[in-house]
């Protein structure tokens, strides 16, 4: 491949050299025939069809369900770089809980001035029914996803915090899957942390954040959208994994001020509902009255102890692209230290300055929308033509405070299998970090997507990114 | 267990049962059709399509009973909806829908034969290929069920899985029986008569069960033998009394596993009754379609109360 990359590249040093992280991996793979290389390559995706890990795609009819593609180069952390991130990690992650805690209690980071009460009072995720509740065990962000990129030998920033319900977990655990089926003899060569406990590990956060109405042990349940979501797969893997109920909400009631799931014996109780839905399809009678979907009176149970949700309801507040820009602040307000994981320098559309910045240099930046995810309606000013900026331009102007702009980062590479050999891609990293009232638990691994196009810095893999295996050495 | 995932697993397995035996009795209709003149062939593509309840459709639809056009129908008409592709889909969504109910293995047989069939079945089947396409289903119900056996917990989930094999399946060998031999009789008085061997060995080839038939039978065809053999032997796995025989089973396993006494668990001892206490003689004296009516209907009806006793709806 081109070794002289502009980016940082996670495997060769810019003189060419292998970094140590990936000495091992490339002692190996220098000694494998190209040729059978590429029938391994090809072997991934059958397996991942066997095993069906696919993704829905919304609005297609033809091939609904498909495949996120695998690139067999795993991504490969130091044990020292990792345990400076997740240092960062538990430190940010400690903050967004204290952050939710205080915003739905005495707001002292907002009477100290540190951020404005806007953040909240304009954010369509903040629930004012959270307003003095508690959640059991003081959490709110159980399963966090802190979305991280790479500039440098030593520069990690955040991208995104994810505390609403974060996906992509089980492509952790099934590329891993793959990866030792496909190469077990690598395994014993280089000496990986697992992450295959990490359901065990979910189950057993979840359950210490049982409520007090637990009665035994505590049951928890995975609350699906239903088959038809595009990360159906992962709801039924996860509750597969930790041996608990996959249910919809039409499977759930509240009997005698409980919830309760209907199974062939008549009701149980459920006692921690890991839900991946939206808050909006929690609570018909909270939320929409207008809606069928959820479970009418959930929140009343969840506000009487009844129940533990997983994330709390409310907890989006905390991630939104408003309230990211001030993270060093609350961070610091919080924890009383500078951040260890630093923010990506971010302009604020709804300051007047920031605007007129952003608006000179529309062509340079990435602008975002404050509430947007998954890779859409943003701007890659770089890669965009002048009448799609000029377009951007219109609705920037219009409602700027929707808005934040990111200088365009060089987002380190790692390299893909191609069938010239390898090739730097850009990618990202999103390890899963799991909070109970016993602390913060990181999975020593995670989700790093890449972008398989050239040069593309888009990863979502609704926009055609991939993911790799992500490797943490043992020390 | 969710009751909706009960429902999940029981129709899971009716659908991969019902395919099975569509491709079961597609591929007797196949051999009679080779060895036949065009006439009877069209006779007995006719009477397959009867088998599977669309007949209505199928005229509506199309001139004649041409092989191909009868098989495509079947296994992948647009105008069908419970053609072979359908019905593998909806097993294959009922899997999803109870995928932590079910072993990896259980899944990944479900969904590779899905894969492998949605192959097949993407363009017209021609006459080359339609005897795949049969031997593809049939081993795909080979597959799933011996993941079954092989890796599931005999919990709740098994036994709700094995019910609903067994439901459908008397109630397709009971439904094959009844039209095949209102089909073969030109009249009453053929009863008991030696009839044509040739159509017979359809009956028997429909359920997989000619060799075991002959083997027991030493080749001797007649209605009487057949009929005691699909209704009342339980040593054949496709036979009326043996269906009901497994379906007592898990029934009275799930009864215990719940400790109680189900609905469900009342209906089929009746039915059992029904099975063990009658003869041949009896069946042809009231009449063998007045007898199947009335299995079909017991059938039926242990199926809807399985799905009240163990709470399968909102």
């Amino acid at each position: 491949m081109d070794r002289s990359s502009a980016n940082f590249d996670e495997m060769f040093a810019a003189d060419g050299g292998v970094r140590p992280g990936y000495a091992d991996f490339c002692g190996w793979y220098d000694e494998q025939d190209p040729k059978w290389l590429q029938r391994k390559d090809a072997e991934a995706d059958d397996s991942f069809r066997r095993t069906g890990i696919t993704f829905n795609v919304y609005g297609e009819d033809e091939a609904e369900e498909r495949l996120i593609p695998f690139d067999m180069v795993p991504r490969i952390i130091t044990a020292a770089e990792w345990r400076k991130v997740t240092k960062g990690i538990e430190q940010r992650v400690s903050a967004i809980n204290s952050l939710l805690y205080d915003l739905y209690h005495r707001q002292e980071i907002i009477r100290a001035g540190r951020i404005p009460a806007r953040l909240f009072q304009d954010n369509a995720a903040w629930l004012q029914q959270m307003v003095g509740f508690t959640p059991p065990g003081g959490i709110y962000t159980h399963i966090v996803g802190i979305d991280l990129v790479r500039t440098g030998p030593d520069e990690f920033f955040v991208l995104e915090d994810n505390a609403r319900t974060p996906s992509g977990v089980s492509y952790m655990l099934e590329n891993r899957e793959t990866m030792m089926s496909m190469f077990p003899e690598l395994f014993s060569r280089v000496a990986v942390e697992s992450v295959s406990n990490y359901p065990r590990r979910l189950a057993r956060s979840l359950a210490a954040c049982a409520p007090a109405a637990t009665n035994g042990k505590p049951k928890v349940a995975v609350l699906t959208p239903g088959i038809f979501n595009s990360a159906y797969f992962e709801h039924a893997f996860l509750a597969d994994q930790m041996g608990a109920e996959l249910v919809e909400a039409s499977d759930l009631r509240v009997v005698g001020g409980r919830v309760q799931m209907r199974t062939t014996r008549g009701f149980e109780p459920v006692d921690v509902l890991y839900r991946r839905v939206d808050d909006e399809y929690l609570d018909p009678l909270t939320f929409n009255p207008d809606s069928m979907l959820g479970v009418p009176g959930i929140m009343d149970v969840y506000r009487a102890g009844g129940i533990t949700i997983a994330n709390a309801p409310g907890a989006g507040v905390a991630d939104d692209k408003a309230i990211y820009s001030f993270m060093p602040e609350i961070v610091e307000f919080y924890t009383g230290q500078k951040p260890l994981l630093p923010n990506v320098q971010t302009w604020r559309c709804a300051d007047e300055d920031s605007l007129a910045y952003v608006l000179d240099n529309l062509a340079e930046l990435v602008v975002k929308e404050v509430h947007g995810s998954g890779g859409y309606g943003m701007l890659i000013g770089p890669t965009s033509s002048k009448k799609e900026i000029a377009d951007f331009r219109k609705k920037l102007t219009a409602n700027p405070q929707n808005y934040i702009a990111q200088p365009t980062l060089s987002l380190s590479t790692c390299p893909i299998f191609t069938k010239k050999g390898l090739a730097p891609r850009h990618v990202d990293l999103r390890p899963f970090v799991l909070v109970s009232p016993n602390g913060v638990d990181i999975t020593p691994g995670g989700l790093t997507r890449v972008a398989l196009k050239q040069g593309s810095l888009v990863v979502n893999s609704s926009q055609g990114g991939g993911t790799k295996d992500t490797w943490v050495l043992k020390d | 267990m969710l009751g909706r995932t009960a429902n999940g697993l029981f129709w899971m397995f009716r659908y991969l049962e019902r395919a099975e035996n569509t491709a079961r009795l597609l591929d007797a209709g196949i051999r009679l059709a080779l060895t036949r003149d065009l006439a009877t062939a069209e006779e007995e593509w006719r009477s397959v399509i009867t088998v599977t309840g669309q007949r209505r459709l199928y005229e509506a639809n199309h001139d004649g009973y041409a092989g191909a056009d009868a098989w495509n129908f079947i296994l992948r008409g647009k105008d069908n909806p419970v053609n072979v592709r359908e019905m593998f889909g909806a097993v294959r969504q009922n899997a999803r829908m109870a995928r932590n109910a079910i072993s990896g293995e259980v899944w990944e047989a479900v969904n590779e034969s899905w894969m492998r069939l949605e192959k097949l079945l993407a363009r017209p089947v021609g006459q080359s290929a339609v005897g795949e396409v049969v031997r593809a289903i049939r081993l795909a119900g080979t597959l799933v069920h011996g993941a079954l056996e092989g890796s599931m917990l005999r919990n709740e989930g098994y036994h709700f899985a094995r019910a609903g094999t067994f439901v459908e399946r008397a109630d397709s060998t009971a439904r094959l029986l009844d039209i095949k031999y209102y089909l073969l009789l030109p009249s009453l008085n053929y009863v008991g008569s030696s009839l044509d061997n040739g159509q017979w060995d359809t009956v028997l080839r429909s359920v997989g069960g000619d060799r075991a038939y002959s083997w027991l039978n030493a080749g001797q065809m007649d209605a009487r033998g057949i009929v005691e053999f699909l209704v009342l032997d339980d040593r054949f796995p496709r036979s009326l009394a043996y269906c009901h025989g497994a379906l007592r089973d898990h029934l009275f396993a799930l009864a215990r596993l719940h400790g109680t006494d189900a609905g469900s668990n009342q209906l089929m001892r009746e039915a059992d009754i029904n099975i063990s206490d009658t003869t041949v003689e009896a069946i042809f004296e009231q009449g063998l379609h007045e007898f199947l009516v009335q299995f079909e209907a017991a059938n039926a009806e242990i199926g809807q109360a399985i799905a009240e006793d163990y709470r399968f709806l909102a």
